[in-house]
């Protein structure tokens, strides 16, 4: 599907045109059909009135109806067979309901459609937004904005534009047609109009904030009770079931008198504008029979009026809420746009990357002025192997995210082959390196879906090899449903160690020249840690493969060691060499391979 | 009581029938909402009759004469429709808002008598939609839905009086549709509801896509598989797209032909109707009337047809709430001790004796209500005043069974657990309870203050009780760091704290409780070194002196235990002390060196830093 072009940013307006390419036509169509629906029922009340007053009353029509009872055979024809009226009112009948249908259903597919893209144009939009972009958003606030906030703009545009619109048309085609058949009449009628919307318009705008209030309320009553269910052994084992039940009972007072209070006003707005409505309609029922009476309006006329006057009422009476309720869309509008219009990476063609990897000098900070990683130089030749030491907050990780170009050098310079990384594009380092995160994401799916999902046409086959290698095999023919368990959001929940080793997995198919595991290990057992790191080396003795770890264990085999303390490269060597310096990582080394004192002694 | 009739059809009232305690009490409204709604129909079928009177006698007969009554009754009309529908609204939304406090209240007062077994058999999630939920629904249905029921049974009942009374044949007329439209909403509600449920189901896999793919993005982006997930996601839109729009489609087919069905109605009103008035001009209002009906009518039988499946779902929600109430709790006091030491909410603290601290496990077997293996066989175990118990074991190994059964979350299958050298069960929970420190390895806060939280341990401590509480565990120094020092919020579940505060608070708040029993449950996650320091500390001054259950992670609670229980696949492996243990070189040795391992692995970074 076609993108945004990413430099242009668009305003409300241009955000709700782009979201309407494809639907737009469809929403036309509805358009028309529910145009062609509101003409043909105000066509009823009219033949009513030529059946009471020519037909019954036997009056001669006028102008348009003399014409159009002519090509039926003239008035006569009606008084004679009288079904005829019955057939042309069920005639129009179908007609109308066959374009309200086209209407209805128009509208739908139309608002589907939009919906659609505008789903579509979002989660493909989020997935490539930097990295940087995420961490500085909540995820439960990017979801309300892609759920709730494109819920709103598809009912402002789908029902609330729509509606309006009908409504609209409705009032107008009415309204005039009521006028040509009485002036004083129409002008009632028509000054209820203004009272009945700005008496909605001005209940509803003031009522959203009470609404509000109460929902607020209730969640404050919904999250009680939620808290007294998670923490039942800490009200148990206090013995305070009272004093919660005493906190639940004021909290569900309180809300019940809020509630109760709203729906006072609530139940007299509704009571008065039924009694404003039907008021209007006796006024009009009361001066309707004198003007007819006066013979200032027919009998037929004064029963078409009535029931255009009713036809009119409904619609009237929502246009308030509609109105008041319109608002929203822009807020939602504005919500979504800011996600638009933020900037894409820029991902370039995947060729596959070889070669040396170094760092030289490379500095990085996420926030100004608070550098994560200074100085940072290393170099890992192709095919061999790095291990990086060191503690939580120490940039071992952030170091690797430099190099898969998550986010950019901030000092320095990184480059693979001797090729400067800033000039390839992130799409061929990515495709070249495999990195296993520390806490990767399992996909919903299939364990087996979940491993084979980065790579392309794998058969089971190779699924099982990587899981073997990933030490995962075993415990993953345990489940009960094998390689087919559902993991993920709705699935099983499987064991740190058990996520990271299929993680490993995962990214073990996908045969890439480097790889990376950052602290990957970490919820795993040293021995398991172990057998994973030589299978490794048998089955991927050629791959560039950089180790992070806070155990001593995991990194010593490596060709190259360093150890990260505060962003700085503390020490560098392989295991031999700084044991026999005596720094840091002597000190991390005796401390991760003695025992207990109390057992040494043993 | 003796067991009611055996009558099958009345199954699905029966469920109904147990929600009649929470609509009693609300007789009165309820009748004054019933009759002011059944005369709102009356009036509201009645006012085309002023059309009808209006055609029939002053513009048939010319004349004006009594229209002034005839207007000073319409408005009359009018005004008392008014007055009666506000009185019917407002009592129905307080017999919504009242019926639905009154089961909510029901619902989680019984929940607080029930055991923390319960708990673990049903999910939070779903007794909490109980509660919240299921009651919404019922209390909207029995309101509003009879609300609307009385209107729509009244409008339509009275409609086909006026209209016999009227013209019969015509009245035929109007009423053969009426099939018709019932027979299409029955059958468009069933496609409706189905296409509904899909739709939901298939919008929370969307709404679970675009989770996955923003919690997920940092490996997508790792992985290179933005496309994979773009096809995977956009296959559920276009899924979404397709039955949606047959949703749509039915949608639209069933209003348009509810529409058609109105104007037939009308034209064969029209059609028979039309013929007698051209013989009498003075029946063009009767015409009117039955006009207006042919349109008014059909909307009540639809909405009939909806209040019939509002209906069965009430049906579901009133069982799901009256199997909640009459859950019984796996761990009951007995007749004779609520008569002694009261129960939940009515405790008789007057006669609760103080509890010394000795525990003994005698001949103790276990099972879970769930389970199937005994994971405790003739288990004796002596824990004298002071003695702290630690109990160790890798994750899920059933290290928490022991501390369930001290502290009454759920009774011992057969044996007996002796409190002061009396079996437990001859005392109250409650007062077991006030007795019991307890502390949970992800501490559990509500929101509140920190004050709030802390009179948890005791209610009617002072603040100076309070704060040497804290001291004596280090929270104090957690205090002084908020800005409103006890008034500080915790946030939702203690959310503006770290883990490490809300553990502190939460020792003080075992503190004031000054419990003769602790327990705690330690939290394996390391927490920054100055914290770890500050709760060692904590833990060794609350474990002083007083009986302990520790299910223990941290090598020092561990090593200054007194006795130590190692727990593996749900059972107790080995016991015994320390040294002891350590020399047996069994299953203990190896946790205790692994355990070692990690902590040095931890600290090897941290120490450092310092």
């Amino acid at each position: 599907m076609e993108g945004k072009n990413s430099n242009k940013k668009l305003n409300n307006a241009g955000l709700l045109l782009f979201f309407l390419r494809g639907s737009k036509l469809l929403f036309a169509a509805s358009m028309v059909a529910g145009f062609v629906t509101t003409l043909l029922s105000v066509v009823i009340p009219q033949i009513i009135s030529f059946t009471i007053d020519c037909v019954i009353g036997g009056e001669r029509p006028e102008g348009l109806f003399l014409r159009l009872a002519a090509l039926f055979g003239g008035t006569d024809a009606f008084r004679r067979d009288v079904w005829m009226i019955a057939v042309l009112i069920a005639a129009i009948a179908a007609a109308t309901a066959v374009f309200q249908y086209f209407s209805v259903y128009l509208n739908g597919r139309a608002n589907q459609t939009l919906m659609r893209r505008m789903r579509d144009l979002l989660f493909s939009h989020i997935q490539r937004l930097p990295l940087g972009w995420h961490s500085a958003h909540r995820t439960g606030d990017i979801i309300q904005r892609c759920t709730s906030d494109a819920d709103v703009i598809s009912n402002f545009i789908s029902n609330q534009l729509v509606s309006l619109f009908r409504i609209i048309i409705l009032v107008a085609l009415s309204l005039a047609l009521m006028f040509v058949m009485d002036v004083y009449l129409a002008l009632i009628a028509a000054a209820f109009i203004p009272i009945l919307v700005g008496y909605s318009v001005a209940f509803y705008s003031r009522a959203r904030k009470s609404f509000k209030k109460c929902d607020e309320e209730e969640g404050v009553l919904s999250s009680l009770a939620q808290e007294n269910l998670t923490g039942v052994r800490v009200v148990r084992a206090f013995g305070r079931e009272g004093y919660e039940r005493a906190k639940f009972e004021r909290q569900n007072v309180y809300y019940t008198g809020l509630w109760v209070r709203i729906e006072k006003f609530l139940a007299a707005y509704w009571t008065t504008n039924d009694f404003l409505a039907a008021l209007q309609c006796m006024l009009l029922i009361v001066v309707g029979t004198v003007f007819c009476i006066n013979g200032d309006i027919s009998e037929g006329d004064l029963v078409a009026f009535i029931s255009y006057n009713t036809m009119l009422m409904g619609p009237v009476r929502q246009l308030g809420r509609i109105i008041s309720n319109m608002s929203r869309a822009g807020v939602s509008v504005a919500r979504i746009g800011e996600i638009i219009n933020a900037d894409e990476e820029e991902y370039g063609e995947a060729y596959p990357v070889r070669g040396d990897i170094e760092f030289r000098n490379v500095g990085f900070c996420y926030e100004e002025g608070k550098p994560v990683l200074r100085d940072v130089s290393f170099k890992v030749p192709q095919g061999g192997t790095l291990g990086i030491l060191g503690s939580t907050g120490s940039g071992k990780s952030t170091l690797m995210y430099l190099l898969d170009r998550l986010y950019p050098v901030t000092e320095g310079k990184i480059t693979i082959g001797g090729k400067d990384l800033e000039d390839i594009p992130p799409a061929a380092v990515r495709s070249s390196i495999g990195f296993v995160l520390q806490e990767g994401y399992l996909y919903s799916g299939t364990v087996a879906q979940n491993i084979a999902f980065a790579a392309d046409g794998c058969g089971r086959d190779e699924v099982e090899g990587a899981a073997r290698v990933a030490c995962v095999d075993e415990n993953i023919r345990s489940f009960a449903s094998g390689y087919d368990t559902i993991v993920g959001e709705r699935g099983v929940t499987l064991s740190g160690g058990q996520k990271q080793r299929v993680s490993i997995a995962r990214t073990l198919l996908r045969k890439t020249p480097v790889l990376i595991f950052d602290d990957s290990l970490s919820a795993v057992d040293s021995a398991t840690d172990a057998a994973i790191r030589s299978a490794l080396s048998r089955e991927f003795g050629g791959a560039t493969v950089i180790f992070i770890s806070h155990r001593v264990t995991t990194v010593m085999n490596a060709d190259n060691i360093i150890v990260l303390e505060g962003g700085r490269v503390a020490e560098q060597g392989t295991s031999a060499e700084l044991l026999a310096r005596g720094g840091i990582y002597k000190r991390i080394y005796d401390m991760q391979m003695s025992l207990p004192e109390d057992v040494e002694e043993e | 009581m003796t067991v009611s009739k055996k009558n099958p059809g009345r199954t699905g009232l029966s469920a109904v029938a147990k929600l009649r305690p929470f609509l009693s009490p609300y007789r009165g409204m309820f009748a004054a909402m019933m009759v002011c709604t059944v005369l709102v129909g009356v009036f509201n079928t009645a006012l085309p009759l002023f059309q009808q009177y209006a055609f029939d006698n002053f513009i048939a007969g010319k004349t004006l004469s009594g229209i002034g009554p005839f207007v000073a009754l319409y408005v009359a009309c009018l005004l008392a429709t008014m007055a009666l529908d506000y009185v019917a609204s407002y009592d129905c939304c307080k017999l919504e808002m009242y019926t639905l406090r009154d089961m909510r209240r029901a619902a989680f007062d019984h929940l607080q008598t029930l055991s923390v077994s319960y708990f673990n058999v049903n999910s939070v999630g779903r007794v909490h939609a109980r509660v919240m939920s299921d009651t919404s629904n019922i209390a909207s249905i029995v309101s509003w839905d009879v609300y609307q029921g009385g209107w729509n049974v009244t409008y339509v009942l009275s409609a086909v009086v006026i209209m016999f009374a009227l013209d019969a044949v015509l009245a035929a007329c109007v009423l053969a549709v009426v099939p018709v439209v019932a027979l299409a909403s029955m059958y468009f509600r069933r496609r409706l509801t189905a296409l509904n449920r899909s739709v939901r189901e298939i919008n929370s896999h969307i709404t679970g896509g675009f989770n996955e793919g923003i919690t997920g993005v940092a490996t997508s982006k790792t992985l290179a598989v933005e496309g994979k997930l773009d096809a995977r996601f956009f296959s559920d839109t276009d899924r979404m797209r397709r039955e949606a729009t047959r949703l749509g489609h039915h949608r639209a087919l069933f209003y348009s032909m509810i529409g058609f069905a109105s104007s037939v109605a009308l034209a064969l009103v029209l059609w028979y109707g039309g013929a007698i008035a051209m013989e009498d001009i003075g029946w063009l209002g009767t015409l009117t009337v039955f006009m207006t009906y042919a349109q008014g009518i059909m909307s009540p039988v639809q909405w009939s047809v909806d209040a019939i499946a509002d209906l069965i779902t009430v049906k579901v929600n009133a069982e799901r709430l009256s199997a909640l109430l009459s859950a019984r709790s796996d761990v009951r006091d007995s007749p004779e001790v609520i008569e002694k030491y009261g129960d939940t909410f009515r405790p008789k603290k007057e006669n609760w004796e103080p509890l010394y601290g000795d525990v003994e496990f005698e001949d103790v077997t276990f099972r879970y209500p769930d389970g199937e293996e005994y994971v405790l066989e003739h288990f004796d175990l002596k824990v004298p005043r002071g003695t702290n118990v630690a109990i160790v074991g890798e994750t899920g190994a059933g290290k928490s069974t022991l501390v369930n059964l001290v502290c009454r979350f759920y009774e011992q299958t057969e044996g007996r657990v002796l409190i002061d050298g009396r079996d437990a069960r001859e005392r109250s929970i409650g007062w077991l309870h006030s007795h019991i420190g307890y502390v949970l390895q992800t501490p559990h806060l509500f929101s509140g203050t920190v004050r709030e939280n802390l009179l948890y341990g005791r209610e009617d401590a002072t603040d100076e009780q309070i704060m040497d509480a804290c001291r004596s565990v280090n929270a104090d120094k957690v205090i002084a760091r908020l800005k409103d020092g006890l008034d500080s919020q915790v946030g939702e579940g203690g959310g503006a704290l770290s883990t490490g505060e809300k553990q502190l608070l939460s020792f003080a708040r075992a503190v004031l409780a000054d419990p003769a029993i602790f327990v705690l449950d330690e939290a394996t996650s390391s927490i920054d070194t100055l914290t770890e320091d500050l709760i060692r500390e904590a833990i060794e001054r609350l474990m002083r002196g007083r009986t302990s259950f520790v299910i223990a992670h941290r090598l020092s609670t561990i090593r200054s235990a007194d006795v130590i229980l190692v727990v593996k696949n749900g059972k107790i492996v080995e016991r015994g002390g320390h040294e002891e243990l350590l020399r047996r070189r069994g299953h203990y040795y190896r946790l205790y060196i692994e355990q070692f391992r990690e902590e040095k692995m931890k600290s090897a970074f941290t120490d450092k830093q310092e």
